[in-house]
């Protein structure tokens, strides 16, 4: 039964995916939910179906098995008014090759206007969106001639021209310079800060997962193996603190997983002769590895702990 | 505002961009001008060779004949191309993700590719007419068929080229799937010469297929009268040629738009980079 969705409903609901291709099983079990206004990243080790997930939360894809919901609808059934309010940022490589960017988007942007509302104009004014992704220079040149970071800025500006109320970006900032990166991540915090858009992204990337999301998931092996912000996932993995410490010229590194009684430890012990202490979280990406490889040893070796691992 | 009716709209301003784009594109100028410059040449070359003694000249005769063959060929191969490549370039996908988008790619295509016939048959036709005498023994009323014989056979051959497009692996197949079998049934087809000098198996072949109508159609608005004698059952067969062409198009109209959903119900983020580093693999 389709029902109108309050503000309270996830924009995203997935419970149970499922995907396989022939005896292939890519997702093995997927529930994932994300809030309106939430940036969520969607990080996993090559093959772990990020891709797939995105796509069938898109309506591009049919899964095997489970339930979607997507802004309360089933995407693979959702009509076209569903459509105007999900972007998608496509990873397109020649295609409008004559276009110039400001005629192509005023061409698709066009396609949003039946669907604009008094609170929610669209499509964008497509000279504001082309001075926000920074191809104002290049607006009236054909696209053949853009270069690969610029090209992307379009993608995005194709993605987001209908003011979506959900955006889906799989591997955005693939191929792009700091610069771009920055500009890029700006982009979205502003996407994200001024027009309340939920996203949702896939990204190799752990420094930009930390930058950009509030809550990152790590797709392996099939399903979710840890949902939660950075420092969440960072306090899940044990043992992966760093204290380095001086005591008159001698260096001290040591990893610990009670931080606290550590360093208090260390003040009976040497008192007044510690010169230098510093304590590291342990990274995303340190975190990221020792999830992965978690899971996988304990999925190669003990399948039947899958469950406990969640 | 009606959604599918404004995607329509947003369609046709799509095909008559990229009209505009291709007319102004060096790359397709010079197409145009190869096929006219190769045709018009041929013309040139045989315009003393008189057919039978019947007192039409070549020119006269073959015109029409390779007009009918640039409809058929130009607005199958064309669509064919574009679709197999859109689908792989990404084209189709950003559409996909649009709302009605497929509705304006569709209509887009369309009308692309009819605009497209106009200076493919105008840089034919114009020099001819200036170089030719007695091109045209119809006057208006021959004006008038070449008028819709075009119009009927672009609905009729028009969605092969669509489901040609959608139904191809990749681009590179559509030479073999679709160049070469369009190539034959052109060839069977009247247009290079006589149907009656095949085979009678061959003959009722090119008679199922609309290449041959089209040509047909336009022999009977070009040439004079007497010219009826060099044609099946000396007729010009009026009344069948719109029967036929306007069966395909019929088929056509029904089954293309299906074949387009499945097609497209297929295209996802995933084909496009598949097919990315499928033409990456090629070029190396």
């Amino acid at each position: 039964m389709p029902r109108p969705d309050s503000p309270d409903d996830p924009v995203v609901d997935v419970r149970g995916l499922r995907m396989a291709y022939g005896t292939n099983e890519v997702l093995t079990g997927v529930d994932l939910t994300v809030s309106a206004g939430e940036v969520v990243c969607l990080l996993g080790p090559n093959g772990a179906g990020k891709t797939t997930t995105i796509e069938i939360l898109e309506g591009f894809r049919a899964p095997s098995a489970g339930t979607v919901r997507v802004l309360g609808k089933d995407p693979m059934r959702a009509g076209d008014a569903w459509r105007a309010r999900v972007g998608v940022v496509l990873q397109s490589w020649r295609d409008h090759a004559r276009w110039t960017p400001r005629r192509l988007l005023t061409q698709l942007g066009d396609y949003y206007a039946p669907y604009s509302t008094p609170e929610r104009p669209r499509p964008y004014e497509v000279g504001w969106l082309l001075d926000t992704v920074g191809l104002t220079e290049h607006a009236d040149r054909k696209i053949v001639g853009l270069s690969g970071g610029q090209r992307r800025r379009l993608d995005v500006a194709v993605g987001i021209i209908g003011r979506p109320e959900l955006l889906f970006l799989d591997e955005p900032t693939a191929g792009f310079d700091p610069q771009a990166r920055r500009d890029f991540h700006d982009l979205v915090h502003r996407l994200s800060d001024l027009e309340g858009t939920t996203i949702l992204l896939t990204t190799h990337d752990l420094a930009e997962a930390e930058k950009l999301a509030d809550r990152i998931l790590i797709l392996a092996g099939g399903r979710i193996v840890a949902d939660g912000s950075a420092d969440e996932l960072g306090r899940q993995v044990a043992g992966r603190s760093e204290v380095r410490w001086a005591c008159g010229a001698e260096r001290f590194v040591h990893p610990t997983d009670d931080v606290v009684a550590f360093v208090r430890r260390l003040f009976e012990q040497h008192g007044g002769e510690l010169t230098d202490l510093e304590v590291r979280r342990a990274s995303l990406e340190d975190t990221y590895l020792a999830m992965v490889q978690r899971f996988e040893s304990g999925a190669r070796t003990r399948p039947v702990l899958e469950e406990v691992v969640r | 505002m009606n959604p599918t009716r404004h995607a329509i709209g947003l369609g046709l301003r799509r095909g008559w961009t990229e009209f505009l784009q291709s007319v102004r594109s060096p790359q397709d100028q010079g197409f145009y001008l190869f096929t006219a410059v190769g045709t018009v040449l041929l013309l040139w070359f045989n315009r003393d060779n008189e057919i039978g003694d019947s007192g039409i000249f070549y020119p006269t005769y073959a015109l029409p004949s390779i007009l009918g063959a640039l409809v058929a060929f130009g607005v199958v191969i064309g669509p064919a191309f574009a679709l197999a490549m859109e689908r792989e370039d990404g084209t189709l996908l950003r559409h996909k993700a649009l709302p009605h988008g497929m509705q304006g790619y569709v209509t887009g295509q369309l009308t692309y590719h009819s605009l497209s016939l106009l200076p493919s048959l105008l840089t034919i036709l114009v020099p001819s007419l200036l170089l030719f005498d007695g091109l045209m023994s119809g006057g208006a009323a021959g004006w008038l068929t070449v008028a819709w014989v075009v119009v009927l056979g672009l609905l009729a051959t028009l969605p092969l080229g669509m489901v040609l497009g959608s139904v191809v692996p990749g681009t590179q197949k559509v030479g073999t799937w679709g160049m070469l079998p369009i190539l034959v049934l052109t060839a069977i087809s009247g247009i290079f010469f006589p149907l009656q000098a095949l085979w009678g198996w061959v003959q009722g072949l090119a008679q199922v297929f609309p290449v041959y109508w089209i040509g047909l159609g336009l022999r009977s608005a070009f040439l004079p009268d007497a010219a009826v004698t060099l044609e099946v059952g000396d007729s010009w067969r009026t009344g069948l040629t719109v029967l036929v062409l306007a069966a395909w198009a019929v088929a056509g109209a029904l089954v293309t738009p299906r074949v387009l959903r499945r097609m497209a119900r297929r295209q996802s983020g995933s084909t496009v980079e598949a097919a990315r580093e499928a033409s990456l693999q090629w070029v190396r």
